[in-house]
């Protein structure tokens, strides 16, 4: 998905246009195919969850819900300075982009920063499942089910926003090296596209995990 | 276009780095030829040796330890780091944007880093079975690979699940590059047959394979931290693993026989001289193969103990999925029909798939009725049903394949003859090695048995003695094929007199493909109409 | 069946034992029957083809008369039928095979890693053998301890999983006296293919006799061998094995030297010990490479083991346990 244009020997491409909609086609394709990578850690969610509604809810309440809700605002006004972004590289205007992408970049390294937080309270409580797992409630391993479905989803959820972040690092400097324009946006809405993929991703985990309780 | 010509793509560069650093979609195809080769050879390695093992029912050759080991390895490799990336990948890679009219795939940078990634998943499979290997089987049944077997499972996971990246990456570049690049002129009514069973198998490549990846991922957490997802002792469920992996592992069926039917579509019109008869038909069939293709996984567990009002949908559903594999070789036949036959390698190959698909797909009818299901699930008859469909299935189409596009490859011929024996030497040792096996599996003898009662040693011994003899044919094309790259005859842009976009360049390929884009006016397969 | 298929099937099949048995057989000999028609006829207009439409062959090839679209849908609609004709079948047959019929007799049968382990309504309690009743109707409830087993009887055209967590209802009526196999048929781990056993067909009356005959005691050795497989004593000790460990036959009542020197009876305290810690008295000539298996092998399972080595051919005649302890060995 890089742009080969810099090789002009391997360029598919008879015109720029046929490029710009053979990228976007490209992304949308790599984002079925995280829908399906996800997919497989909800359908195991939905199966567990109609097994032990009540470990679930046990489950939940012993996660931080003010720092799920806080990220939820969060990551939802990174996506807006994204799309802001986005808007900024088409009207060519450079200052612009620079401002909505740090923005995003800090307000998406925040969510990171919370989460991790979030992480090291429930380790520090012993809900991080495996060896180390203690929780003093009924159906123990059903709420250690949850808390593993917990920190799968939502670890590779972060796995995704450090890609994003690096993905939005490389954006700045291409900005800095002025190769962003009107001309050139593919780099800008690609990222976004998964970007708010990402975020996405979170609107359905918010609920899942921290709102049934 | 009078002026020089083009240098080839063969003659584009010599060096190792023009070979280990290329984008070009030819090279790449011809890098995942030679990794495959490899891959299939240390697999086959391991059948020889199992097939030698059971010549007698004890276990006098190997350990059951070992055995487990072969056949799991055997396995894996044949179906992660063969079988997947064989047409696909080899062949895909070196025809499609050729067939299309394109200079290369939508994403060289892409298409080289799959590559890499294919051989990052062989490094880590490699090293699970040197340093000892995995006794799993390749279907990694839980809660036995997740908590029980005392083997690098989690090396070969990991072998795996990066492997999957590469089929996923190799998957979005054909999407893209059959969407968006095709030259003017080839609507997608005009599309040969091959790029439609590709587009379908890319689809799945990319919809199916995350699932798979998830599911690994689990098992080696589990593995790590202890976590009960599929273990009953700690609240989890064992059916749930069987059920992610089927949702990858059933289409990953069709991700090796679609690409082979499109092959031999392919090459029963270029060697009838004739349009593939209902075409329409046969174009949805592989679109339908691909969409009910991901609503059958349930037939692998009729007896697994899931529901048996599930057993009887997924039963419905599998018979409904057979009929568009049924239409595409009632349509072959019709083909033929008062066509202009001529009886080439390529050709005998496609016949050989016809007779062996048409078995594994009529034996698969047996294995979706329930009853049936139920006494022979598990045992030899699935054996010898599944290297029908793939070794008799995919395998001969990817050999029909390689012959038929060998000219477009090295710009030179096969020696013909040698082919032919081959070719017929493949098909007698296929028959004698898996037919034995039917009646085994319907006797009652399990798979994955390393010792067995006497009653099943004779049919055993008749499929040992098929399996050498397909060893030797398949030991054949490797010599002669890499003879005939050297110092085969020249071939011209078009020794079959075949249509299709790739035989209107010159062979070896030009490294940009094309002279200029060419433009396509008509449908595919249009050939002259002669009385 | 005709003649010809009876006798093909007289000789290898694998037999028909039960009730389901002939019905399953009927559907696969009929799709077997459409099958060979279909192919063979495919095979016939293929080989024709081939030859009358040969390249240079002056056979005349006009136009089709008929239109495709005709005999595609003839041909898409006959498959369908066709097939939706199999599934009703096979899915009838699937339901009738999959419902315990209410009243059955109910036999409780544990997978394990690598045996099964059967329970009769009574208490009493086989091992690689299921002795049932002709012609009456058997419930089996299958579970498994450790991981996913599969209870085949191919006679009986019976396959159920045994999944670890889920007990699942398998039933079959036998119709033929006999003794057919028990394969394990779903991989389970090393000694998968060793998970077999034999299912006994009795007529009724003597399958009460049986039942009652064998309530009296568990047959100690029986269940001794068993517990040597199951802790992997046999991965070392049993000929051939990998490691360089003492053969145990001819062990009990012998005088044993060890290591440093001393003479030793093999009693059955010394038989203990040696299992419990291993390092205390090591054989002449072997290396101290047995773990010890003090809190592994509870007491019971103990004296089990004990009685099983002590059934083995030895100098002395081992003491008459109870049931049939001198039965030979398996090899």
């Amino acid at each position: 998905m890089s742009n080969t244009l810099t090789h002009p020997a391997a360029s598919p491409y008879s015109d720029r246009e046929q490029h710009a909609v053979a990228n976007h086609l490209g992304m949308w394709t790599f984002i079925a195919t995280e829908i399906l990578f996800f997919g497989g850690l909800f359908a195991s969610y939905s199966l567990y969850r109609w097994a032990y509604p009540a470990a679930f809810v046990t489950g939940s309440k012993h996660l931080e819900f003010w720092i799920g809700t806080l990220n939820t605002g969060v990551l939802l006004t990174s996506s807006l300075f994204m799309a802001l972004a986005d808007l900024a590289v088409r009207a060519g205007r450079r200052g612009a982009l620079r401002w909505s992408l740090l923005a995003t970049w800090l307000l998406g390294a925040l969510f990171l920063g919370l989460k991790f937080y979030e992480y090291h309270l429930a380790a520090k409580e012993g809900h991080v499942p495996g060896a180390h797992f203690r929780l003093e409630v009924p159906q123990a391993p059903q709420v250690e089910l949850f808390m593993f479905l917990y920190f799968a989803m939502t670890g590779l959820h972060a796995a995704h926003m450090i890609i994003g972040l690096g993905a939005i690092a490389w954006l700045l400097w291409l900005n800095h090296r002025r190769r962003l324009g009107a001309d050139h946006d593919a780099p800008v809405s690609m990222v976004a596209l998964y970007w708010h993929f990402v975020d996405c991703v979170w609107i359905f985990l918010y609920p899942l995990l921290y709102l049934v309780r | 276009m009078p002026g020089p010509r083009p240098p080839d793509y063969l003659a584009a560069g010599h060096t190792i780095g023009s070979w280990l650093l290329t984008l070009d979609h030819k090279r790449i195809g011809l890098l995942y030829l030679f990794a495959i080769t490899f891959f299939f050879a240390i697999a086959a390695f391991a059948a020889a040796l199992m097939r030698i093992e059971l010549l007698t029912p004890a276990g006098d050759l190997v350990t059951s330890e070992t055995y487990n080991r072969l056949f799991t390895l055997h396995g894996v490799t044949m179906v992660w780091f063969f079988l997947i990336p064989s047409i696909p990948a080899t062949l895909g890679n070196f025809v499609i944007p050729l067939m299309i009219g394109a200079r290369d795939v939508a994403f060289p940078r892409l298409n080289l880093a799959s590559w890499y990634i294919f051989m990052l998943g062989g490094l880590f499979t490699l090293y699970a079975i040197v340093m000892g290997g995995v006794d799993t089987g390749w279907t990694f049944y839980t809660p036995y690979s997740s908590t029980y077997s005392n083997s690098h499972v989690m090396a070969m996971a990991a072998g795996v699940f990066i492997a999957g990246f590469s089929s996923i990456a190799t998957g979005l570049n054909f999407i893209v590059t059959i969407h968006k690049l095709r030259a003017p002129g080839l609507t997608w009514g005009r599309l040969p047959l091959f790029l439609w069973s590709m587009y379908s198998t890319s689809i799945i490549l990319v919809l199916a394979t995350p699932v798979l990846a998830i599911t690994l991922l689990l098992i080696v957490l589990e593995r790590c931290f202890g976590v009960g997802i599929f273990d009953p002792k700690l609240g989890g469920d064992p059916l749930l693993f069987q059920h992610l992996f089927w949702f990858y592992s059933h289409p990953a069926v069709y991700i090796m026989i679609l690409p082979g039917m499109g092959v031999v579509s392919e090459i029963i019109a270029a060697f009838a001289r004739k349009p593939v008869f209902g075409y329409e038909v046969v174009a949805a069939s592989s679109m339908a193969i691909g969409v009910l293709g991901f609503l059958v996984w349930g037939h692998h567990m009729f007896v697994s103990s899931q529901s048996v009002y599930a057993g009887v949908v997924f039963s419905l559903l599998s018979f409904l999925v057979a009929v568009p594999s049924a239409i595409k070789v009632f349509s072959w036949t019709a083909t033929l029909h008062r066509g202009h036959i001529s009886l080439e390698t390529p050709m005998l190959y496609a016949l050989g798939f016809i007779g062996l698909f048409t078995v594994g797909g009529v034996t698969g009818v047996m294995l979706a009725t329930l009853a049936i299901d139920v006494h022979v699930t598990d045992t030899y008859f699935v054996v010898a049903h599944f290297h029908y469909i793939m070794v008799g299935g995919a395998v001969m189409a990817f050999m029909g394949g390689i012959h038929y596009w060998w000219p477009k490859i090295c710009g030179r011929m096969y020696p013909e003859w040698p082919a032919r024996i081959a070719a017929l030497t493949i098909f007698l040792g296929f028959n004698l090695t898996f037919f034995p096996q039917f009646v085994l599996g319907y006797m009652g003898m399990p798979r994955r048995y390393h010792v067995y009662p006497p009653e099943f040693q004779a049919l055993n011994v008749l499929s040992t003695a098929g399996a050498s003899i397909l060893g030797i044919g398949y030991l054949m094309p490797l010599v002669y094929l890499t003879w005939s790259f050297f110092r085969g005859r020249r071939a011209g842009p078009n020794p079959w007199g075949a249509t299709g976009l790739e035989w209107r360049t010159d062979s070896p390929a030009p490294e940009h493909n094309f002279a200029e884009t060419p433009i396509v006016t008509t449908g595919p397969y249009h050939y002259p109409v002669q009385p | 069946m005709s003649p010809g298929l009876a006798f093909a099937f007289s000789d290898w099949g694998p037999g028909t034992a039960s009730s389901v048995a002939p019905r399953v057989d009927l559907i696969f000999w009929t799709i077997l029957g459409v099958s060979a028609v279909v192919v063979g006829g495919l095979a016939f207009a293929n080989l024709y083809f081939l030859i009358r439409y040969r390249r240079n062959s002056p056979a005349p090839r006009p136009p089709l008369r008929i239109k495709t679209a005709w005999l595609e849908s003839a041909w898409i609609t006959a498959t369908t039928v066709i097939f939706l004709g199999f599934f009703f079948w096979g899915a009838s047959v699937y339901l009738f095979a999959e419902r315990p019929p209410a009243g059955a007799l109910t036999i409780a049968v544990t997978g394990r890693q690598w045996m099964w382990d059967i329970r009769h309504e009574n208490g009493r309690r086989e091992f690689n053998e299921l002795h049932v009743p002709l012609g009456e109707d058997v419930r089996l409830v299958l579970t498994s301890e450790d991981v996913i087993h599969s209870f085949f009887v191919p006679a009986f055209r019976l396959k159920q999983d045994a999944v670890p967590g889920r007990r699942v209802s398998a039933w079959f009526r036998a119709t033929k006296s006999g003794t057919y196999h028990i394969f394990c048929a779903e991989y389970c781990g090393t000694a998968h293919s060793g998970m077999v056993g034999d299912v006994v067909v009795l007529p009724p009356a003597r399958y009460a006799e049986w039942l009652e005959r064998g309530n009296a005691m568990e047959d100690l050795t029986q269940r001794g061998r068993r517990l040597f497989l199951r802790y992997n004593c046999s991965g070392c000790h049993d000929q051939p094995a990998a490691v360089h460990a003492p053969v145990l036959t001819e062990l009990y009542g012998a005088m044993v030297p060890t290591s440093d020197g001393r003479m030793l009876r093999a009693d059955d305290a010394y038989l203990r010990d040696s299992i419990l810690w291993p390092q205390k008295d090591v054989v002449a000539g072997y290396e101290p490479l047995m773990p010890s298996f003090q809190n592994v092998i509870p007491e019971s399972d103990l004296l089990d083991l004990i009685a099983y080595l002590k059934s083995l051919p030895g100098r002395q005649p081992p003491p008459a346990g109870p049931g049939e302890s001198s039965r030979p060995l398996p090899p």
